[in-house]
């Protein structure tokens, strides 16, 4: 009876072809029930006319039996197995169909390596980030990358300057990563610097924003922080300075503001996370935003980012008191909150900072709107506290796509 | 509500939410009592759930039994990783850190403080002869007000019937 069966299988493949694809070939997974199948597909397998390629041999009855049958025999060979009662399954229905997706893949993955170097839904280390910061600003030619000064261990302080003429154009400040452990913070501001300088030229509101004011960027505030949750400790906050007569290290740069410095909600303690420093401006990361921000002298908006609680607030933190622009900052922020809720239901609450989340004195925007700078708010990214700080690096995009649409609202409130 | 020489009342309505099944909502209404001016003992707290929460019966039998017949003693830390990753088998010493945190962080809250699970920094499981299981933690919570980040170090028993001790 085999050998019949056999005889027809021959017949049948004499009429194949010379086949360059695999077009309708079958891999099938034989489970071979004891020594006896074994030996039928040994003798299936010298028939080397039919052109069984097997993947896994059939060699003993435990271990299963893979073969890839060109076309024209799947379903003589799949008859013959019947016949027989030998167990398979089909491992892959169409192979070329298979080879067509590797291919695809392969090619995409090609075309992301050579267009794109960076991945903006990763966190990324400070020298990635800063290799990013200058391919921007190669690559567009109204980005500049300008150093305004040093950290305390010597790193450069980088800002992107996005600024299409003019001279000297009111300006937007934007800064993040103050905090290094806020991780979503640093990888949310290089989403958000790709995307301005990408959109411009396409997006009617960022063109009109850009051809009107001056965008500085600076999307790690605290580089020395920033290292060192990458190297010794996740949960790092503040700088990393020397204090003098203590041995803990580092000052809460968000303390360290010349507003109601010293005053409640910081702490006078060196080895406290919120330890407000010696003095204010002590921390030369502070002091180099000062005074970039003073020289300049025609900045009209002051915005930071900060994680995590889904926050958006305004001044003042070091006092329980509305600012005098109550009504405005309320409603700007109702309205920027309103259009990050927009995107993916995310809500942040928005009021002032003593209110909303805790008085703190020596806070940045405090300072810059007691400086003049009418449109100072401070944003808490996602989440609201399931990774806190250690926010899977999926939620990224997300959360730099739902901020954007708050900042874009106040930035468009200012240009107007 | 302000209750003369004893403390301060909340009265809370709250919506549970199950992590593992978003959508999925509970109702509860919650009594809190701060006592005045003790730092050491804990709020005390009421709470009614309205409706049930969903059984979680044989995923704890899995569990269960996937670590009573592991040969070496479990042992893993940083979860979440810097990145926020949790390997998928590890999701359940996650949950129960997370449970025995909300124990700990009860018991050391008062009205100015806020806490959070940041990290489990370390987690080492230790056999027993009984039909517990037991994990000793070295969590980190994030308190809100400080801005600190605390190491704390807890020893969870664990059985599917009776539940979770700190």
């Amino acid at each position: 009876a085999n050998m019949k069966l056999i005889f027809i299988f021959s017949a049948l493949i004499g009429a194949s072809l010379c086949l360059e694809t695999f077009v309708g070939h079958q891999v099938l997974r034989i489970k071979t029930k004891n020594e006896e199948e074994v030996k039928q597909l040994q003798l299936l397998e010298s028939l080397e006319h039919l052109e069984l390629d097997f993947w896994i041999n059939p060699s003993a009855p435990a271990l299963p039996v893979d073969v890839r049958i060109p076309a024209a025999s799947v379903q003589s060979v799949k008859a013959f197995l019947e016949s027989q009662g030998i167990e398979y399954s089909i491992l892959i229905e169409d192979l070329q169909d298979v080879l067509d997706k590797e291919k695809e893949d392969m090619a995409e993955s090609a075309q992301r390596q050579r267009s794109s170097s960076f991945d903006f839904g990763a966190y990324h280390t400070l020298d990635d980030i800063n290799s990013e910061l200058d391919h921007l600003a190669s690559e567009y030619s109204f980005v500049e990358k300008i150093q305004i000064g040093e950290s305390y261990e010597k790193r450069p302080l980088y800002v992107l300057k996005f600024s299409t003429g003019g001279s000297n154009r009111p300006a937007i400040w934007l800064d993040a990563g103050i905090h290094s452990r806020e991780w979503v913070t640093q990888a949310s501001a290089l989403w958000i610097a790709n995307k301005i300088a990408s959109d411009y030229g396409t997006d009617a509101s960022i063109t009109s924003l850009l051809d009107k004011m001056d965008l500085f960027l600076l999307p790690v505030a605290n580089p020395d922080g920033f290292v060192y949750t990458h190297t010794s400790n996740r949960m790092w906050r503040k700088t990393r300075s020397k204090i003098p007569g203590s041995i803990c290290v580092g000052v809460d740069p968000n303390r360290n503001w010349d507003a109601g410095f010293g005053g409640p909600g910081a702490s006078n303690k060196p080895c406290s996370d919120s330890y407000h420093g010696p003095s204010a401006n002590s921390e030369v990361e502070v002091r180099s935003v000062v005074d970039f921000i003073k020289n300049h002298g025609n900045f009209k908006a002051f915005l930071t980012l900060h994680s995590y609680s889904q926050l958006l607030m305004y001044p003042y933190g070091y006092k329980c008191t509305r600012p005098d622009d109550y009504a405005e900052l309320e409603s700007l922020g109702r309205a920027a909150a309103n259009s990050i809720r927009s995107l993916y239901g995310t809500t942040f609450q928005v009021g002032t900072i003593c209110k909303t989340i805790y008085q703190a004195s020596g806070g940045s925007i405090d300072w810059s709107y007691d400086n003049g700078i009418k449109y100072s708010f401070a944003f808490e990214l996602r989440d609201t506290g399931r990774y806190g700080f250690l926010l899977p690096a999926n939620q990224i995009i997300p959360a730099a796509r739902e901020t954007w649409l708050g900042l874009k609202k106040i930035m468009e409130h200012v240009r107007d | 509500q302000d209750i003369d020489d004893v403390g301060h009342k909340y009265y809370l309505e709250l919506e549970l939410e199950d992590v593992l099944d978003k959508g999925r909502t509970v109702n509860c209404t919650a009594e809190v009592l701060y006592h005045l001016g003790s730092q050491s003992t804990a709020p005390e707290v009421q709470v009614t759930v309205q409706g049930e929460l969903s059984s979680t019966e044989e995923a704890d039998k899995e569990f269960y039994n996937r670590i009573r017949s592991l040969e070496k003693e479990l042992v893993a830390e940083n979860i979440p990783d810097s990145h926020g990753n949790v390997p998928s088998e590890l999701e359940p010493i996650h949950l129960l850190a997370w449970a025995a945190s909300g124990y700990v962080i009860w018991q050391n809250s008062t009205e100015n403080t806020k806490f959070h699970l940041a990290q489990v920094k370390h987690m080492k499981q230790v056999k027993r002869s009984d039909e517990d299981l037991q994990f000793d933690y070295v969590l980190l919570l994030h308190e809100m007000v400080s801005q600190e980040v605390i190491p704390w170090e807890l020893t969870v028993l664990w059985h599917p019937r009776r539940g979770a001790r700190v």
